[in-house]
């Protein structure tokens, strides 16, 4: 039984790039789909053709307004909302792995707080305004909350349910103080468009944004996937991982400075997005197990394509008005962090 | 592989929890570590494993100090097995003693026939096999003590550490543990609480409120006197008819009274513990 259940080097590489071809038509597919539907559906042959011209030149007979739509407006969104939908996804199994909680997820711990406290600080004072500069102000942001939840769920005595209650407190604490920059520096005009973007927002996303989250999500991706065994290593904790040979402080800075970086950048493109980076890895752990090699993956995958239906379905919803992303990650997340509870009541 | 600590102390919680022990087990040795309830001997076994930074003195693997060695090298020559092990994860009985291959294993040398060769022999050795692709949630918590040896004996170390592996184990499957530990051509360093087991070692430490009071063959360390001052019962030794072995019949002392101070003081006295 079990040598059959071997596979050899040279079907094991084939069934892996059977697999990832796999993963990047439907990547492919989704994006042509976000990019076909919206408030004004675009017929797929329209999209095919301002693609074909755009990226290879051929000629075009579509009308400039909607060449100008799909190539401007919507394929940008697109990319973005599947390099957050990634970055967010890998962030929560990263999380969930390494701090051994099921609930652990950016949007949970206050890192999410932290980069949208960051990001509003930046904005309101104008210091090195333009989309690398608030990122930075995110980065730093969501590294400083991390820094106090950790700290304090340490002090707290470092148990699972210290660290939930710690990143409650964290979140609270950033999310009053972005509050407060906004009342006391922000005038009406601007309060109102920050408002809007800490819900959640792709309306914005421009062809430079693309530029920012693509690679910083390809760049989360690899970090992730040279860790692999490590942090299958960490399924029985920390000291266990140290045992199996894995040097557990330089793992631990390098994949928590991964996801502090991909959550500052995304939150800083699109605001606080929840429960992607919460549901999506555990979803995918029904689906694919427990190992990181099909995991890692996989969450990136199902986190890009999650977000682009969220998009598609934020924009469709209510006609003639865009319903920020926050809300429908939310309103799908939510029942089904419910079900992780109710599911992870066997084993508490 | 030979191991060896210099005085070894861990300074915690504003106590030694480990206090100055000098240990020398020779390759191939199987040493047993006793003493009572909060002695010290989990903690002595995670300094030999270098998983404290905390540690001060030094220990040394084959000659080479832990310290300077990286954590892949460590795992490679030593592997531990710690009373808690616990996960969330969806594991099935195999994929935990994979983890075993850890250390091995890199971009360039991914898991292969040969690594789930030495699987499959490590659930042999332990008698899990039939239950590789049992899910680890569903598992006793002796199957899961018995996976945990799997999965270090998977890792092919020279050193052993097991921190009171007989827990939670049927007597059937502690007696097969003991015979498979002591058979392992390896350097083993294990924390019993069965002072009966205990006498299958070649030889035993005693650990005592952090430091190691006694050290030597079974016969000789597990004295009346030891007994009375370090695990305050007393001893009956008694010969099994069918094959000679002594073995401890064990009772209370007639009055609970706290062990005599001079004679504490002079049980925990540290003595430095070399290879006869």
């Amino acid at each position: 039984m079990t040598e059959a259940a071997i596979p050899c080097a040279a079907a094991w590489r084939s069934r892996l790039i059977l697999r990832l071809t796999l993963g990047l038509a439907v990547l492919v597919l989704a994006v042509l789909v976000g990019v076909v539907l919206g408030e004004t559906p675009l017929p797929p042959s329209q999209v095919a053709t301002v693609l074909a011209q755009k990226l290879w030149g051929a000629a075009s007979g579509v009308d400039p307004i909607d060449a100008g739509i799909i190539w401007n407006y919507r394929l940008p969104r697109t990319l973005v909302a599947a390099a957050c939908g990634a970055g967010l996804a890998l962030s929560g199994l990263v999380l969930q792995t390494l701090v051994r909680n099921a609930l652990a997820d950016p949007y949970l711990l206050g890192v999410s707080a932290g980069a949208s406290t960051g990001a509003v600080a930046v904005t309101i004072m104008g210091v090195g305004a333009g989309a690398i500069g608030i990122s930075a102000g995110a980065f730093a942001g969501a590294a400083l909350a991390f820094g106090i939840v950790a700290a304090l769920a340490r002090a707290a005595g470092g148990g699972s349910a210290q660290l939930v209650l710690a990143g409650i407190a964290g979140s609270q604490l950033f999310n009053a103080l972005t509050s407060f920059f906004i009342a006391k520096s922000a005038n009406a005009e601007q309060a109102r468009g920050i408002m809007f973007w800490l819900l959640g927002n792709l309306s914005g996303v421009r062809w430079p944004d693309v530029a920012l989250a693509v690679p910083v999500a390809l760049a989360g991706l690899l970090a992730c996937a040279v860790h692999i065994r490590a942090l299958d290593a960490f399924s029985f904790g920390a000291s266990a991982a140290a045992s199996l040979g894995i040097a557990v402080r330089r793992v631990m800075v390098v994949l928590l400075g991964a996801v502090t970086l991909m959550t500052a950048v995304m939150v800083s493109l699109v605001g606080a997005i929840g429960f992607v980076g919460l549901v999506v890895p555990h979803a995918m752990r029904i689906l694919v197990g427990a190992r990181h090699g099909a995991l890692v993956p996989a969450s990136a995958l199902a986190g890009a394509v999650f977000m682009i239906a969220a998009d598609v379905v934020s924009r469709v919803l209510i006609p003639g008005q865009v319903v920020p992303i926050g809300v429908v990650t939310a309103l799908v997340g939510a029942p089904a962090f419910a079900l992780i509870l109710i599911r992870n009541r066997s084993r508490a | 592989m030979r191991i060896s600590a210099t005085d070894l102390s861990l300074h915690a919680q504003g106590r030694n929890i480990v206090d100055g022990v000098d240990l020398q087990v020779a390759a191939g040795e199987t040493f047993g570590l006793i003493g009572p309830n909060g002695s010290g001997k989990s903690t002595l076994l995670r300094l030999l494993a270098g998983l404290d930074r905390r540690a001060r003195g030094i220990v040394e693997l084959g000659g080479e100090p832990v310290s300077k060695l990286p954590r892949r090298e460590i795992a490679r020559r030593l592997a531990m097995v710690e009373q808690q092990a616990e996960t969330g994860e969806a594991l099935t009985a195999r994929q935990v003693v994979e983890l075993g291959r850890t250390p091995w294993l890199s971009a360039l040398a991914p898991f292969g026939p040969a690594d789930a060769a030495i699987v499959d022999n490590a659930l042999q050795a332990v008698g899990m096999k039939s239950m590789a692709a049992r899910a680890w949630a569903t598992l006793s918590g002796g199957e899961r003590q018995r996976l945990q040896i799997a999965r270090a004996l998977a890792q092919r170390p020279r050193i052993l550490l097991l921190d009171e592996p007989t827990n939670h184990l049927d007597i059937h499957h502690q007696l097969a543990l003991l015979r498979l530990v002591q058979d392992l051509p390896l350097t083993v360093v294990i924390a019993l609480h069965d002072l009966n087991q205990a006498m299958g070692c070649d030889r035993l430490g005693v650990m005592a409120g952090g430091r190691m009071v006694a050290c030597g063959p079974p016969d000789a360390v597990l004295t009346s006197d030891l007994l009375r001052n370090v695990f305050r019962v007393g001893a009956t030794t008694l010969t099994d008819p069918r094959d000679d072995v002594s073995l401890l019949r064990f009772h209370n002392l007639e009055t609970f009274n706290e062990i005599p101070a001079a004679a504490a003081d002079a049980a925990c006295k540290s003595r430095p513990c070399r290879n006869p």
